[in-house]
Order: C-alpha cells, then structure tokens, then sequence
C-alpha cells in the first residue's frame, strides 16, 4: 500500500521491487509476454511504458480532481480515464513524430501497443484509490514503469537463454516462459516486507 | 457456421485464455481461489455478452471510422453497471477482485470479440459467441483458482461455502506459493501445457 505519508524513496522501492508491477500485481502481462524476445526491444518496450504511463497519470489526476470531483460525476472514471488516454496517446505520437524523429522511431511502434496495457488505466486508477497528491502520483507512476522496464529486461534476458535449452515438447514455446515468469515471481517475493512494505 | 459449432468454439477451440492467450491479467491475479475466479469470469461474461449484443445491434449504424472508441464506450458503460452493482451487493466479493473489476474494461477478449465478430455478425449469432467465450473464460479462470486453492490452501470453496478441507481430512500440508503470486505463473504454465499435450495427442 501507499499513501502520501510515505517518503519519495520509499515509494520508488515500493513499486519497483516490493510490488512490481508486473511480477507481483499482475498488471501489463501481454507485453511483457509478446516483447520479450530480445533485451533490446524489451529495453525500448520499457522506455515508452515509462514515457506513456507518467503523462497518463498526470492527465488522469488532473481529470478527476479538476472535472469528476467538482462536478459530481465520479462514476464516469472508467469511461473518462480510457478515452483520455487513448487519444492522448494518439498526441503524444503525432507530436513527437513531427518533432523528434529519432525518438518516433525508437517508440513508435510501441506507443499505440499501450494504449491497450491494462497498467496505464490501472496506474491511473491506482492513483486515485491511493488518494496521492500530483507529485507523489507522478514518482509512483515513474517507479511503477521502471519496475516494469526492470522486470521485462531480466525476462528477456532469460528468454534468450531459454531459446537454447532442451525443453520438453509439452512445456515448448507459452507454458515454459509462464513457468520462468512464476520463478522469477518467486525471486521477486523475497522482496516481500521490505522495510515493512 | 452453425450456433453449436460458435458456442463451442469460445469453449474449446478457441478458449481465450488456454488456447488464444489473451486476458491473462485478470485471470492470474484474481484467480488465486476458486470463488474469486468465478466471480471475475461472471462479471467479465456479463460485460462480454453485453457489449457483444449492442455492438451487433449498432453495427450497422456505427461508422467503421469512429468504431473502436464507440466500442469502447459501450464496454466501459458495462463495466461501470458491474463496478456499482458488485460494490453494492458483493462487497466481499468486490474487495478481493480489486481494481481488476475496472481493468474489464481493457480486456483483450472483450475489444477482440466485438471487433473480430460482434461487429460482423448477427444479433443471434454474436449474442450465442458472447456466451460461449465467457463461460470458456469463466472455465478457464475458476479451474485455475480451484488448482490453486486446492494446492496452495488444501480447501476449495464455492460460494463462501467450503466444499472440503484437504488439511483436516488426509492431513495435507498446503504448499502456500501456490496461492501467492509465483503460483499464478507455474499453475497456467502447466494448464496450458496439458491443454497443448491432450490436442497433440488426439491428432
């Protein structure tokens, strides 16, 4: 759990390791199963994740506690929150394929790919839930996304070692890299309790 | 295609979670028992058959340019009558599935079968689709909580009723991981596993 009584440091070690996002809360598993296969992609999958899902966040904070709240009209959260984030995600593509090209074509492919990344709406309500200040909703949103790039860079680094082991017929392909995930799970909950997280 | 050869096909052919691999989120992170499981592969059926019925509905009145937000807004309307509905009348239930309840919203399979066949279909024919891929996710989604509550907690429970007590009767010790996250992983892994062993095996 966080709040807003948490020092910054903690809520970094908090969603980064204690509760990583995608190893302990389950958030964001088809990406990080469907591109996985190399480090490098893994690394630019998690770049746009880090990218995409702060200014999420700060635009869905923004809604819900300038329009929802003042105007009495909360149960329009899930509706409001992903078509916000859609067609942000939309601007923020065309914008930065008109203005910084290089990095279009680092993450271009990657950023309408999130839109659907059950961790951005997820984070955005999780925010809300958590009753975060902006500042703190901005850092958490950060270390969540860094958990992810974390997690999804070990994954694949594994995955390539995989790739040359004998696997029986069975387990080919899907259930061994579910299978790697589960231990890598288990590693990740040795975190568990840190500095009583 | 005939309407047995559709409902099936959301059953076993095309089983969303073991076979297609797509709305893995909520089905690890809820399913860590049976009761749970069922109760998200309920509510996510609810807004799969719902939103498969209006979409075929409107299908010919939505214009093909603007149809993945309209789509999404019609789903989003249906997760938020099952978000308010199970906060009212389930709350124990509502407690331990989480934000999952909202993240209905962002399920592959619910997009995926408007878009794939709610959209192209008849009303009866997307209604017969919606029903048979959400009783073969809520299949999937409860056997996996069911393993796992089995392995990781020696009960199975159904409706807040225990059905029995492996730790009790035959003095089971519960292998606790399997109900922490870790065993969401390995459990699936293996299920999908067999699913792929016994289609290998029949040809």
């Amino acid at each position: 759990m966080i709040d807003n009584q948490m020092t910054w440091y903690m809520i970094v070690l908090s969603a980064l390791l204690v509760n990583n996002i995608v190893l302990i809360r389950f958030l964001a598993l088809c990406s990080f199963f469907g591109v996985s296969n190399r480090i490098e992609v893994s690394l630019s999958m998690g770049m746009a994740v880090v990218f995409v899902l702060t200014i999420a966040s700060a635009a869905s904070w923004i809604i819900w506690y300038f329009l929802l709240v003042p105007l009495n009209i909360e149960y329009l959260r899930t509706a409001s929150f992903i078509l916000v984030i859609a067609t942000l995600v939309q601007l923020v593509e065309m914008y930065i394929k008109k203005t910084a090209p290089a990095l279009y074509n680092a993450l271009g492919i990657y950023l309408p790919l999130i839109t659907t990344n059950c961790a951005v709406l997820g984070i955005a309500i999780l925010i809300i839930d958590y009753r975060l200040g902006f500042l703190n909703s901005i850092i958490y949103s950060i270390s969540v996304a860094g958990g992810y790039t974390l997690s999804i860079i070990l994954f694949a680094g594994l995955r390539e070692r995989i790739e040359m082991a004998p696997i029986p017929e069975a387990l080919k392909g899907a259930p061994i890299i579910f299978i790697t995930a589960g231990i890598m799970s288990l590693a990740f909950l040795g975190f568990a309790h840190l500095f009583g997280l | 295609m005939n309407n047995i050869k559709i409902f099936t096909n959301g059953l076993f052919k095309e089983n969303p979670v073991l076979i297609l691999l797509i709305g893995l989120c909520p089905v690890l992170a809820t399913g860590s028992s049976m009761n749970d499981g069922f109760g998200m592969g309920i509510a996510t059926a609810f807004v799969l058959i719902s939103s498969n019925l209006l979409i075929s509905i409107f299908r010919n009145f939505i214009p093909n340019s603007i149809r993945l937000p309209v789509f999404i807004i019609i789903i989003s309307t249906f997760v938020t009558i099952v978000d308010y509905v199970m906060h009212a009348y389930m709350v124990e239930l509502y407690a331990s599935l989480g934000i999952f309840i909202p993240l209905i919203v962002v399920n592959c399979i619910i997009l995926g079968r408007a878009e794939a066949f709610a959209s192209k279909n008849t009303v009866k024919s997307s209604l017969i689709d919606g029903i048979g891929m959400g009783i073969g996710f809520t299949m999937a989604i409860t056997l996996l909580g069911a393993i796992r509550e089995l392995i990781g907690n020696g009960t199975l429970t159904f409706f807040g009723r225990e059905l029995f007590n492996l730790s009790t009767s035959i003095n089971f010790q519960p292998v606790l991981v399997f109900i922490m996250p870790p065993g969401a992983f390995i459990v699936i892994g293996f299920m999908i596993a067999g699913v792929r062993w016994m289609t290998k095996n029949k040809g």
